[in-house]
């Protein structure tokens, strides 16, 4: 595959159109000649692993940062945006991935915040406010109550409330970072909804992604980005994503296969009966069985898990997030406490064990956020090794830490998993989201774990480093590891997975043969439509 | 990234010459506006300086200036350790106090001969500082209270304390109108050299105590298990518990030793100046302990440089009533310092944070040439 670039007719007149966009920073080019043409009323996404240069170019044109070279036009006019200000006045809003709304007041407050209308002066005119909300609310079916309070609003809402935020704004074109990152699948098509509305009202929309399935389906137009640079814009009707991910690498794509089975009848770990009340629920009694527990009417995040997990095997946890993936491994991981059931690794009962003495008995964990779990992002990397490993050869001899062990060993991890970083004496936070994640992976290879708790391994790294860790996943397991793997990535997790289990509302329901399955019957059983099925 | 309070008590470290270059700064710029005021005040700021330089450099004050910061910097290590894992320890002020008192109670009551009741003293000193501190340590982890809270609240009870046990019906003897605790015998008073030509004023050892708590200090923290987990919790508590590091053992551990630290700040007033706990005992050492880890960055070479400052200030400070001029300015002076070493510190870690993200970028971007970067 080339450069070159599939490019469709656009009929309509260009709402937006950046051409030669080049921005640089102190000894890096985040961005090189970008040409872009958004049609008007289109939804156009823009597509590109992390670190390509997506999040910069959008800063630019929200006047967030000044472009070295290039032009900027909208609806046909050169403009030159020096704050977001300037850009929110030329009617562009920007929707970010991370929310910016206070919990403490209500959507209404939240809208006018920073350009509330005025009365007599002083006070705010909070009915013309409430009022052109629910105008703006019902023109394009957001379905937003100004009265309600942000903090008792889910996810999804509290997007809506993000893009009536920029609508009332003025904006005609809308930028989306990222939006459906925080979002379940039914919230995506929720979602996707509300945005084909917009556009059908005139509005145009920018979506930024790397989530390929989604881009396809709600696109009207595709630009790839790759290195900083626009490579080619394709039409969602003719490209697959498969394709459109190659474009995004520039190089044939791996995949996360591992067909012959490395599966033996050794036990590495046995969950039984695990389960956890939730916490919110008060006090319960000790030692009460999920039975009880069900009977009582205590909510249960874990209900009655039970499973196994051999020497050389994946098992697969699949499931829409949130129906206690993250509990189950902080409960395996002795995290949190549990109420009733056992956990057992290689013959022995660790249930009441220490997370220490768990790590120590031969778990690794991949922990599902790695900033907050798995990472001291302000230490420098060789530090970094010695977390959860800090009771154990090389990086510590007795009650002293052996800093030329410790950073002997980073220097292994650096080279073996390929960690791209100047030095081990940087701190975490300088390196790209796939490097810290290679590095967690090494380190939690080390000291040869029997069992391997993998939380979304792959989540936010770029296809380069996905495949490494795939390949570091098959070879351990090719050596005799045990993966407890958890994902969003259904692929990956069909892929991976020697055996599959579905789990809803804190339990599990199927257990689904990966050989056979599609993603799509896992995802419908995932969300509980398929439970017979399986 | 790091919040401004994990930076404001120095968890995030600022390496090479930013290390230096803020605080030196700071101290500059501290000048400058010390020099403004003593301006519109209509005196002359050179006058000023030289008067506190000269004063500053006469053996007498050297000595004087040796044996405060002793105390200063035991003050400001016992902060630290709190700093280093998000714990903040305002409680020194509290625990110094009433260890000093409990201390010199049982040294007056003279139940060990000679040194050995000298480090009886002290080993009281520790414990009582350890168990008053562990106070609010055990109420954060069990009933969650903000250790700020409730080291305010135990400092104030400390107070009452003192104030209840040293009557005359307690631990406390009248000596015409003053009242303190009885006087530690002689011979378990803590030796002192005369090691400033000059002056008959001894040195005295708990600047050696001093100087060992300080080098234990650095490699408890930086060497060692305890300080590898110590400093975890204070970077990222999430990651430290997803470790395996008992962050509850270790908020009551940390709370304790910074504890044992804080006991022995009264030491070297109690074992080398005063030798009784009197209403005229020093306080709020633990407060002047906040600043100058602040300003050291809870660094151990750092603290002790801000401990000298802060005593020569202090020291010579008197000396400036001869221009006229109130001894206070030293107080002006030592509030700007704490302030612009914070916003130099706080300009110095922005610029490392970008300088290093462009470095590792530029370095990785050169073989594969203009390879793309996030922003």
């Amino acid at each position: 595959m080339g450069e070159a670039a599939i490019t469709t007719a656009i009929a309509t007149e260009p709402a937006v159109e950046l051409k030669g966009i080049t921005k640089r920073f102190p000894g890096v080019v985040a961005n090189r000649d970008i040409c872009l043409s958004v049609a008007k009323g289109h939804i156009h996404a823009v597509v590109g692993e992390n670190g390509a240069g997506k999040s910069t170019l959008m800063k630019i044109l929200y006047g967030m940062q000044r472009p070295d070279e290039g032009e900027i036009r909208i609806d046909g006019s050169a403009v030159s945006f020096h704050t977001p200000a300037d850009a929110i006045a030329a009617g562009i809003g920007m929707v970010h991935q991370h929310f910016m709304l206070a919990d403490n007041l209500t959507v209404l407050e939240n809208v006018i915040l920073g350009s509330e209308p005025r009365k007599g002066g002083l006070a705010i005119d909070f009915g013309s406010a409430r009022k052109k909300i629910r105008e703006i609310s019902d023109a394009y079916g957001l379905g937003v109550d100004p009265d309600a309070l942000v903090e008792d609003l889910g996810v999804g809402d509290r997007q809506r409330v993000e893009i009536l935020k920029v609508l009332y704004r003025g904006a005609r074109i809308l930028i989306l970072d990222e939006p459906t990152a925080v979002l379940v699948p039914h919230e995506v098509d929720e979602l996707f909804d509300n945005l084909r509305v917009l556009v059908r009202e005139g509005l145009t929309i920018l979506f930024i992604s790397h989530k390929l399935d989604e881009v396809l389906k709600v696109a009207d137009a595709i630009t790839v980005i790759r290195r900083g640079t626009t490579v080619a814009s394709v039409d969602p009707r003719e490209v697959t994503a498969r394709k459109l991910a190659e474009l995004m690498v520039g190089s044939e794509l791996p995949s996360p296969e591992t067909r012959e089975s490395t599966v033996t009848d050794v036990v590495t770990l046995e969950v039984s009966g695990l389960t956890m009340a939730d916490p919110g629920a008060g006090p319960v009694a000790k030692g009460a069985s999920a039975e009880e527990l069900r009977a009582a009417g205590v909510r249960l995040l874990l209900d009655d898990i039970s499973f196994t997990i051999h020497k050389g095997e994946v098992l697969g946890i699949a499931g829409v997030e949130g129906n206690g993936q993250a509990e189950l491994v902080e409960a395996i991981m002795g995290m949190r406490p549990i109420n009733a059931g056992t956990v057992s690794l290689a013959g022995a009962d660790i249930t009441g064990w220490s997370t220490l003495k768990r790590r120590e008995g031969g778990i690794g964990f991949i922990p599902e956020d790695r900033h907050r779990h798995g990472l001291l992002l302000e230490a420098p990397l060789w530090e970094n090794r010695i977390l959860g490993h800090q009771t154990r050869e090389p990086n510590v001899k007795g009650i002293w830490i052996d800093r030329a062990g410790a950073r002997k060993d980073t220097q292994r991890i650096v080279e073996e998993y390929d960690v791209r970083t100047p030095g081990i004496d940087v701190d975490a936070a300088a390196l790209s989201g796939g490097n810290q994640q290679k590095l967690i992976v090494g380190r939690e290879m080390s000291g040869e774990p029997a069992l391997l708790i993998a939380s979304h391994p792959t989540r936010g790294v770029d296809v380069g480093a996905q495949a490494a860790i795939w390949d570091h996943l098959r070879n351990a397991r090719a050596a005799g590891l045990a993966v407890l793997l958890i994902s969003a990535d259904l692929d990956e997790l069909i892929g991976l997975s020697d055996s599959l289990k579905v789990i809803l509302r804190g339990r599990i329901v199927a257990d689904v043969d990966p050989a056979s399955v599609t993603p799509e019957q896992l995802g419908s059983a995932m969300t509980g439509a398929g439970e017979e099925t399986a | 990234m790091s919040g401004f309070m994990e930076r404001l008590t120095g968890r995030v470290k600022l390496d090479g010459v930013f290390a230096v270059v803020a605080p030196v700064l700071a101290v500059v710029f501290a000048g400058l506006v010390t020099s403004v005021v003593l301006l519109i005040a209509g005196n002359s700021p050179v006058d000023a300086f030289t008067t506190l330089i000269d004063q500053g450099s006469t053996p007498r004050i050297i000595v004087l200036i040796l044996n405060t910061a002793a105390a200063y910097f035991l003050s400001a290590v016992a902060v630290a350790i709190g700093f280093r894992m998000n714990l903040f320890n305002i409680g020194v002020d509290g625990q110094y106090r009433l260890a000093a008192l409990l201390a010199a109670a049982v040294g007056g009551a003279g139940l060990l001969p000679g040194v050995l009741n000298s480090l009886l003293v002290v080993l009281v000193a520790v414990l009582v500082g350890a168990l008053w501190a562990s106070i609010a340590g055990l109420l954060k982890v069990t009933r969650g209270v903000s250790e700020v809270i409730s080291t305010i609240m135990l400092n104030a009870i400390a107070t009452g304390l003192t104030g209840w046990l040293l009557t005359a019906d307690r631990l406390g003897v009248l000596n015409g109108n003053a009242i303190g605790t009885k006087p530690i015998p002689e011979d378990a008073h803590a030796p002192g050299w005369a090691l400033i030509p000059g002056t008959p004023m001894e040195v005295n050892s708990f600047l050696v105590v001093a100087i060992v708590v300080g080098i234990g200090y650095a490699v408890l923290l930086n060497r060692t298990r305890f300080g590898f987990g110590l400093r975890a919790t204070g970077r990222s508590e999430p990651a430290a518990v997803a470790s395996g590091v008992n962050v509850k053992r270790m908020v009551i551990s940390a709370m304790a030793v910074s504890g044992a630290v804080a006991g022995l700040v009264g030491m070297p007033e109690l074992l080398g100046g005063s030798y009784q706990y009197s209403l005229n005992f020093p306080a709020g050492l633990g407060f002047t302990g906040i600043a100058i880890a602040l300003l050291g960055r809870n660094n151990a070479v750092g603290m002790a440089i801000g401990a000298l400052l802060w005593a020569f200030l202090d020291s010579s400070s008197n000396a400036l009533q001869i221009l006229h001029i109130s001894k206070e300015l030293v107080d002006i002076m030592k509030g700007v310092i704490v302030l612009s070493v914070i916003i130099a510190y706080e300009l110095v870690h922005r610029y490392r944070i970008v300088a290093a993200q462009h470095r590792v970028s530029r370095e990785l971007a050169a073989p594969a040439g203009t390879e793309g970067a996030a922003a």
